[in-house]
């Protein structure tokens, strides 16, 4: 099985053509917008971060900046920094260049300040944009994508029916060679151990069942227990009976392969396969290390709908709830509600939402893609100093 | 033919009901796509979970081909499966080895 793709000179594929410009710090976040807005199609990252930052922390917004530079959904970059951030601005650009995309720089400080700044960064960023506007896709293997897998707004058809249809189309495409990225690791809590039983190695379990332990610990430090009250009582007035099946209903969105490997947030994978990246629940900030990790398609599966998109992957909504899926049709891609009323199985649907995927890579653009949403954010894992 | 209920591995030895329905009514389901019948013995609320066959006392409750706790009672088949005669096994804090 075939898509068209961009193939980027590291030999990674992408799904769409964007050029990005990636503000160091949010000190450079307001010219970077700036620059975007006169050159039609650019897209600049939101940075509410980059300075002030220690430990794992900054080390977690340095990877997470660098690698979002590498998706192969981005043809080519313009980094804009302040000059006297804490992320080293030329380290961001050497590592985002040794892709062999086209890379650029502006620091506001050197150029002289806003205006300068400005102007020299959309003359960068036109001669980039005449590097790559014009590159054309070539048909390669459907291995070639990663895929990127959500849930947010979950409702009880999420656990039922969408999640599992999801997690059909998730096996499909690791069984074909390509890369599924699950996260959201606070949703894992209860079922870790049957999560772990699918580790490819003792050592993947162990670390599994780490970033687990530690996220319920850092609840802790906010005098906060993340496995008390669970399930909630809503959700047992709603039908859940305990955290494991609340926690399977989740985990099954992203299939039944082998877990090759556990990253941190915004890490690349170095196979392919089936992944789980350490994120928080939060779906905008999941998604957006999971883009870091080199997702090029991302599909989100959602009870109660909700709009969110990202600046650069294409983000396809699917719902089995039928009430959502009319309600809120502006947004909602896929109707699995046939699950619920019977007309079609888990595998069917699956099935659909495969197809989907597929035709997304070709150019089919998806509604958060056409309303233009662009929800973005660095996850942070200390204060900022 | 009509279905009410989702059970979403073969291996589940319960389905999930898709509305509110009132005890005596035949739910019909796929299982491993097979079609089959349950008459309920209970009303069981939409969202909520009903046995399939009968289920021991302290036997794996079984959702997504996994275990979703155990029963702490007899069910038998068209019976309503939750809190009151389930119980979780991982609700434990620190609890990530066994």
């Amino acid at each position: 099985m075939e898509f068209l793709g961009y193939r980027r000179p590291d030999g990674k594929v992408g799904i769409r053509n964007h050029s990005l410009i990636i503000p160091t710090s949010v000190c450079s976040s307001t010219v970077a917008f700036n620059i975007a807005q006169q050159i039609p199609g650019t897209v600049a990252l939101p940075n509410h971060h980059g300075c002030c930052q220690i430990g794992a922390d900054y080390k977690q917004t340095l990877r997470t900046l660098i690698n979002l530079g590498k998706n192969p959904n981005v043809a080519a970059i313009l980094v804009v920094g302040l000059g006297c951030e804490g992320v080293p601005i030329h380290e961001v650009v050497t590592e985002i260049a040794t892709t062999g995309k086209p890379v650029e720089v502006v620091v506001i400080q050197e150029a002289g300040g806003t205006l300068k700044a400005t102007a020299e960064g959309v003359r960068k960023m036109a001669g980039l944009t005449r590097q790559v506007y014009n590159l054309q896709p070539e048909k390669v293997d459907i291995r070639e994508l990663s895929l990127a897998i959500e849930c947010g707004g979950s409702d009880f058809t999420s656990g039922l029916a969408s999640n599992p249809a999801a997690g059909i189309a998730a096996d499909l495409l690791e069984a074909a060679g390509g890369n599924v990225m699950l996260s959201e690791t606070t949703e894992f809590i209860g079922a870790e151990h049957i999560l772990a039983r699918r580790a490819k190695s003792p050592e993947v379990a162990e670390k599994l069942f780490k970033i687990v332990h530690d996220c319920e610990e850092r609840a802790k430090l906010s005098h906060f227990n993340l496995r008390d009250g669970q399930p909630t009582p809503g959700n047992i007035a709603g039908g859940i009976s305990s955290i494991e099946e609340k926690s399977l209903g989740c985990i099954y969105k992203a299939g039944h392969a082998l877990i090759q490997g556990i990253l941190e947030y915004g890490e690349i994978p170095s196979t392919k396969g089936l992944y789980i990246m350490d994120t928080p629940g939060q779906d905008v900030e999941s998604i957006s290390g999971k883009l870091a990790g080199g997702a090029t398609v991302v599909i989100f599966t959602t009870g109660r709908g909700t709009p969110t998109g990202s600046p650069i992957a294409p983000v396809i909504k699917i719902t089995a709830n039928k009430r959502t899926f009319k309600m809120m049709e502006d947004n909602m891609d896929i109707d699995a509600s046939s699950i619920i009323s019977g007309e079609e199985t888990i595998e069917q649907v699956g099935q659909r939402i495969f197809d989907e995927i597929v035709k997304v890579a070709n150019g089919r653009k998806p509604k958060a893609e056409i309303l233009g949403h662009q929800e973005f954010g660095i996850y942070k894992i200390a204060p900022t100093f | 033919m009509q279905k009410q209920a989702v059970v979403i591995n073969s291996h589940d030895n319960v389905a999930t009901v898709v509305d509110d329905f009132a005890a005596g009514t035949l739910i019909n389901f796929f299982i491993g796509g097979s079609e089959q019948s349950v008459k309920l013995l209970q009303n069981i609320p939409l969202g909520h979970k009903f046995a399939i066959c009968e289920i021991k006392p302290q036997e794996d409750i079984l959702k997504y081909g996994e275990c979703i706790g155990v029963s702490t009672t007899l069910i038998i088949a068209g019976q309503h499966v939750h809190v009151h005669n389930m119980e979780s096994k991982r609700g434990r804090v620190n609890d990530n080895h066994s």
